[in-house]
């Protein structure tokens, strides 16, 4: 789960890490009056889940609380890689002399937490790393231990700070940051840029983000109320609340599947058969045949589909359980596309006729199962 | 022959009680694995399906001699039921838990493997050697004995496969799902490195998916240590990236992680890779039986 910028120099500020004083507005004037209160030129950020919003125009400089009001009107009716922009930050504009760039992270490979730094904050940091992978200086931290102040203080030299004060005041933001992941099972913290400003030089976070375990949230019930539910389409909220896994995908072939990793083969078989899947979703483990109903209902209310494949490998999952919750949903939706279904393992006799007596076109294998769902989609209406 | 689990394994169930427990439990018994105790803290001195039941893993491990230990507790208690195993003298741990918070995770690998025990999984169904034993809740009418050593970072999908395997008559020696998570205990290199070494695997099946960079790895060590054929699929040529699809280390992200990239590795580690589930079978038959 992705937190808003805001949301997450909310979080930063609480652990001591200096940010802006902004505050958050949903209209054009509520931005106006957080500009005049703050007094001076601010920046006005649209507050979306998505990379890449100031490209996008989604953040602007307003040296007037007028001119900050126009700036909002414009930012807060844009959609920004098709997500509506329904918040602005207001921030005081800073004085920036330098960005840096400072980001805790899940390190797989090294199956630890790692904490980055780079003098060329600013930028994309996946474009630092493959382009000047040098730029950037990386620790790993002993899970029992913790953040040593010996490995912050490697981060500071090895970005370059000299500054006694500057240094000190690093060391404390990375073993801040540090603290932000651990204590809110994140899976990124990230400071970008932390920006060197004024004559002074002091550090500050002028963005942030935060990507939260989801596997964790069951012990941050706070976290988890700051979801935004714009970050997910209605179907893949249903299908989070019906505890089935969901991605919304282009094309035209509604898939339900047993496994995750089934679930990606069988996209991937449709494609090879010169089809487009409509959605990834796994209904998991000894899915009964309500959830098996769920999962239907939030595929068919997809108007791209055009026809369904139902794959089901049974183990713990039973077969007539997923052939009963089918029928059960066509019963109550009636829906007019057609549906391929193979149903392979624990009880496969019992679901074939349950569903043959429903009248499915069924397939013996995968490729078989793909391919007739390719010919059916493909058919015109 | 076969890797980690065989007729010497003992097998102590955590959450035995629960109905995922019970429930495999008795298909594990059914199937011939020698299931020695169970562990549900409050529940010592009763008996499930009359294998008995007790309060810690240490009691259990004294009182029966257990070796190995299967996880079905949940999620928000499996890390500490997977310390407790690692401290409590079983030489094998399964968890088949989904959903422990990585950074628990975290710890508990580094616990594990200061211990010296194995791990397989979180988030994993475990392993069946075709015949002998079954560790998790792989469905036993998918295998059947043979020489393909299979791994896998999916459930559904390897019996998938196993499935196509064994409807041509070709058997499995040992099949082990290693799981979806982000960290997970042992790696493709733990197995495969076995499967070099056992005499009745003859070829090897890799199963992988996007997320993360262990089939690159598994690649480099194919290319340096494994001589017996290996067969690959990867699951997710279709997936869009930065969604997580499913398992929680299936995602795509700041372009680490994608298929195109496993299965370059692969190939050029000399892995045939197909292009379909069913298609790793038809491979095997072609070169097996010329």
């Amino acid at each position: 789960m992705k937190l808003h910028e805001y949301q997450s120099k909310q979080i930063f500020g609480r652990f001591g890490i200096p940010v802006p004083n902004g505050k958050v507005a949903d209209t054009p004037e509520a931005a106006r009056q957080i500009a005049q209160e703050l007094g001076g030129p601010v920046v006005v950020k649209a507050q979306v889940l998505v990379g890449g919003r100031g490209k996008a125009g989604g953040v602007k400089l307003a040296k007037t609380p007028d001119d900050a009001e126009a700036r909002a009107k414009e930012i807060l009716g844009m959609q920004i890689k098709s997500l509506p922009v329904k918040k602005v930050l207001i921030d005081p504009a800073a004085d920036i002399r330098e960005e840096l760039y400072l980001g805790v992270v899940l390190d797989r490979a090294a199956r630890r937490v790692a904490v980055m730094a780079s003098a060329a904050g600013g930028v994309d940091i996946e474009e630092v790393a493959a382009t000047t992978p040098e730029k950037i200086i990386t620790v790993r931290v002993d899970p029992l231990i913790g953040l040593a102040d010996y490995q912050a203080r490697q981060l500071a030299y090895g970005i370059g700070l000299k500054d006694k004060k500057q240094v000190g005041q690093f060391v404390k933001i990375v073993k801040a940051l540090y603290q932000v992941f651990i204590d809110t099972d994140a899976s990124l913290a990230e400071i970008n840029p932390l920006a060197i400003v004024g004559d002074e030089g002091t550090l500050m976070a002028l963005d942030g983000k935060i990507v939260l375990d989801d596997n964790a949230l069951f012990r941050h019930p706070d976290l988890a109320e700051m979801r935004d539910e714009s970050e997910e389409t209605p179907a893949e909220r249903e299908a989070r609340l019906n505890g089935l896994s969901y991605v919304d995908l282009d094309g035209t072939i509604g898939c339900l599947v047993n496994g995750a990793g089934l679930a990606m083969a069988t996209m991937d078989v449709i494609k090879l058969f010169g089809g487009e899947p409509a959605n990834f979703l796994d209904i998991g483990g000894g899915a009964r045949a309500e959830k098996v109903a769920a999962a239907l209902r939030i595929i068919l209310s997809d108007p791209k589909v055009r026809a369904v494949l139902v794959n089901i490998f049974g183990g713990i999952t039973r077969g007539d359980e997923v052939a009963r919750g089918i029928v059960q949903a066509i019963e109550e939706i009636k829906p007019n596309v057609p549906f391929v279904v193979r149903v392979v393992g624990t009880n496969a006799e019992e679901a074939r006729k349950i569903l043959e007596s429903a009248n499915m076109i069924t397939a013996e294998t995968l490729a078989e199962a793909a391919q007739k769902a390719v010919e059916v989609a493909n058919q015109p209406a | 022959m076969s890797i980690l689990i065989d007729n010497n394994t003992r097998l102590v169930v955590q959450g035995i009680t629960g109905r995922e427990g019970q429930f495999h439990t008795e298909q594990m018994i059914n199937y011939g694995t020698n299931v020695v105790a169970g562990v549900t803290p409050g529940r010592g001195g009763q008996d499930v399906l009359g294998v008995p039941v007790f309060d810690t893993v240490a009691e259990a491990v004294r009182e029966t001699g257990a070796n190995t230990s299967v996880i079905f507790v949940p999620a928000p208690f499996a890390a500490d039921a997977i310390l407790e195993a690692a401290d409590s003298g079983v030489e094998f741990i399964v968890a088949i838990t989904e959903g422990i918070p990585v950074l628990d995770m975290v710890k508990v690998k580094k616990f594990v493997d200061e211990r010296g025990v194995l791990l397989l999984g979180p988030n994993c169904p475990g392993l069946i050697t075709p015949g002998v034993a079954k560790v998790g809740i792989i469905p036993g009418s998918i295998a059947t004995s043979g020489p393909v050593g299979m791994v896998s970072r999916s459930g559904t999908l390897t019996y998938e496969v196993a499935y196509e395997l064994t409807l041509r008559g070709i058997g499995q020696s040992t099949i082990v799902g290693i799981g979806g998570d982000p960290i997970p205990g042992m790696n493709f290199i733990d197995v495969l490195r076995r499967f070099q070494d056992d005499p009745q695997t003859e070829v090897i099946v890799l199963i992988g998916e996007i997320g993360g960079t262990d089939e690159e790895k598994a690649a480099e060590f194919i290319e340096e240590y494994v001589t017996k054929p290996v067969y690959g699929f990867i699951a997710g040529r279709t997936a869009p990236p930065g969604k997580r699809m499913g398992h929680a280390g299936a995602i795509i992200s700041g372009g680490e992680g994608t298929a195109e990239s496993k299965i370059a590795a692969l190939e050029a580690a000399g892995v045939k890779v197909a292009s379909h589930p069913a298609e790793v079978a038809e491979f095997i038959e072609r070169d097996l039986r010329g």
